[in-house]
């Protein structure tokens, strides 16, 4: 009904003090709410996005989660390596499109140098199936040559053809540094959002070179052939061998081998952050209805003060019911207007955190329209606060029917 | 119902307000005729305000007949009753009268929005309309000021603009003039008897102070009129 429109809004109007302070708990409150569900995703996606397109990993035998978060993710050190002729004899199986290796283990200045082969640069992909991409200069040739992450060159301030040295160990400050080994920078990445951006990358040779001290005079070229590695990562010609393949590994006689499909971990890897999500979320929860009963006791305490003026507007012609609809139109729309600002928030603190969130995490924050949960969590606020907003409502009809037009008072 | 000769007619009514244990009003006939300029006396707490709320349909005696313009109130549903009250009945309080965050204008249509047949007749006229009263009222500078900005007799004189918009056949007045001063008392009475005079609404005006009952018609002691000890 227009009449009850235009008493709410002119009503609201008049008490935009205490209706704005009322509006902005709601809009804090559903960004809480919102900001937690949007990080807890996109994290979800960061990983996921972290190893597009590999089929299995395969490591020493440990536990999936361990394997995924140190060959990948570069959290946490691997136990164990695993034998070169392994890697062959893997990489050698009829379902193998291609397979990569990861030596880990050294670091320069903080950050991880990789040890792997130029298959590397072709099939790491991440995000959405996006591969690597280089800035300048391209994948390691010679010995020596060192291809940096987006992060790495930007901290440190290399350039093309820059000299670093690589540290055995990977603390910042290294007992053992192999500084008779100058490596030249020779390729810079662009920034992926993944742990590439915070890695050195050389040739399992120069691994291996540095490791025994090689120098050319001293022995044969043949002992830079990699004895071990860390990590494998695998691609395979049909996803449906996925399972035929990770039980030939995990069967493997050779040396205890452990095969994990990157999804399956992950999905492992939630269930343990889920108990730590819930809270948060729960915890946002709690904060929205905070919000909301405070706007239901700001409606309850006014309603007081208004009998006179519903003792009014029931002399004018209105019906009960017309009162219990203004109360609920200026709690929706004090709801409403919450929770549009609270959206309103997000998008304003992605645009502003989100650069930051994406150089220091990884965590890339779009500006992207809420998802489907995202409306169903707005959803589920408008109606507690509409469901809370019919208690005040109903007092008013029953005090509209005991006052009539003589408000006691 | 135009046809009817008397503007209220009361029955029998009694009327017990919910948790009481007495009725407060009991009466056997009363009946006012149309265009009839009624005042009804009585002490403070003798049912005036009461009985106004029966007339207005607001509130249901227990027992008896109550009609308004030729309809038995018996007959109308709750909404029914508060539409009938919106299409029909002008109501003037003793003090805030005004919604406090519309403005004086906006006030005095309020009617129009509660009732299509007030609406109706003025046509598109309402605005006019609502600004002539104010003209008439003295109050043309006031039209957009917010409600509480104003005196309380100037208030007074919104409500009564607003109580006349669209001009209901029945004006209730339940002591209009008692947070007014004497001069203003006077003025207001005869401005409310005018404007009631032109739009030809019959007029019940409600009062404990007695020395307003020469400016009436007619008077009626509330205290004689109601079977109810109070
Ligand atoms: N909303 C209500 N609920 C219950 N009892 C009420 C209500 N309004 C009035 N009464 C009771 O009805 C009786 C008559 O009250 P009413 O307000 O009609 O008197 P009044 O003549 O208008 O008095 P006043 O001159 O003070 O306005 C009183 O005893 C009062 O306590
Ligand atoms: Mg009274």
């Amino acid at each position: 009904m227009r009449a009850i429109l235009h008493l709410a809004w002119h009503s609201l109007a008049h008490r935009r003090g205490t209706v704005l302070l009322t509006l902005l708990s709601i809009a804090f409150s559903t960004l809480l709410l919102l900001g937690v569900e949007r990080l807890r995703t996109e994290v979800r996606e960061g990983f996921a996005g972290t190893i597009a397109g590999t089929d299995l990993i395969i490591g020493a035998r440990t536990g999936q989660i361990q394997l995924l978060l140190y060959s990948v993710f570069h959290l946490g050190d691997a136990t164990n390596n695993i034998r070169w002729e392994s890697f062959e004899a893997v990489a050698k199986q009829r379902q193998v499109a291609w397979a990569v290796p990861i030596s880990l283990g050294d670091s320069h200045r903080g950050y991880r140098v990789v040890g792997t082969t130029p298959a590397y640069f072709e099939h790491y992909h991440f995000g959405h199936d996006q591969t690597l991409g280089f800035v300048s200069g391209g994948p390691f040739q010679q010995l020596y040559d060192a291809v940096i992450g987006a992060e790495v060159a930007e901290k440190l301030g290399y350039r093309l053809g820059d000299r670093l040295i690589v540290a055995h160990g990977t603390g910042n400050v290294s007992l053992k540094q192999h500084d008779d080994k100058p490596f030249q920078v020779a390729g810079i990445l662009a920034p992926t959002g993944t742990p590439v951006d915070r890695s050195v990358l050389v040739s399992l040779e120069a691994i291996e070179a540095i490791h025994i001290g090689w120098t050319p005079e001293l022995r044969r070229p043949d002992d830079l052939k990699p004895r071990a590695i860390t990590a494998m990562l695998v691609g395979l010609k049909s996803r449906a061998a996925a399972f035929q393949m990770q039980r030939f590994v995990n069967d493997y006689s050779d040396e205890p081998l452990l095969a994990v499909l990157p999804g399956v971990a992950l999905a492992e890897l939630w269930k343990f952050t889920a108990v730590a999500e819930g809270a948060l979320r729960l915890i946002a929860g709690f904060v929205v209805l905070v919000g909301l009963i405070g706007m239901m006791t700001a409606i309850l305490t006014g309603l007081e003060a208004r009998r006179r003026e519903m003792a009014v507007l029931r002399a004018v012609g209105a019906q009960p019911l017309h009162l219990f609809a203004l109360l609920l139109t200026e709690a929706i729309a004090v709801t409403g207007a919450g929770l549009a600002a609270g959206l309103a928030l997000l998008y304003a603190a992605v645009a502003v955190a989100g650069p930051q969130l994406t150089a220091r995490f990884g965590l890339h924050l779009s500006l992207r329209p809420p998802t489907q949960s995202e409306w169903l969590l707005l959803a589920l606020v408008f109606g507690a606060g509409l469901l809370l907003a019919v208690v005040p409502a109903i007092r008013a009809y029953r005090q509209a029917l005991a006052d009539g037009l003589i408000p006691k008072l | 119902m135009n046809s009817a000769a008397s503007a209220v007619q009361l029955e029998e009514v009694v009327f017990r307000w919910p948790r009481a244990r007495q009725p407060s009003l009991a009466i056997e006939q009363l009946t006012i005729k149309r265009g009839e300029r009624l005042f009804v006396r009585g002490p403070s707490g003798s049912g005036k305000s009461t009985l106004l709320g029966i007339i207005g349909g607001v509130n249901q005696p227990q027992q008896g007949r109550v009609e308004v313009l030729g309809q038995d109130l018996r007959d109308l549903g709750t909404a029914a009753r508060d539409r009938f009250r919106a299409d029909h009945i002008g109501f003037i309080f003793q003090l805030f009268n005004l919604i406090p965050y519309l403005t004086v204008r906006e006030n005095v249509l309020l009617p129009l929005r509660f009732s299509r047949r007030r609406a109706g007749l003025l046509g598109g006229r309402g605005q006019a309309e609502a600004l002539r009263l104010l003209a008439h009222l003295g109050l043309e500078t006031m039209s957009e000021r917010i409600a509480t900005d104003l005196s309380v007799g100037q208030q007074q004189r919104v409500a009564c603009a607003r109580a006349l918009l669209g001009a209901p056949e029945l004006i209730i007045a339940d002591e209009p003039t008692s947070a007014l001063d004497a001069d203003a008392r006077g003025a207001f009475i005869d401005l409310l008897l005018a404007e009631c005079a032109a739009a030809g609404s019959t007029l019940l005006f409600v009062s404990h102070d007695g020395g307003l009952a020469n400016h009436f018609d007619r008077q009626i002691d509330l205290c004689q009129l109601n079977g109810c000890p109070t």
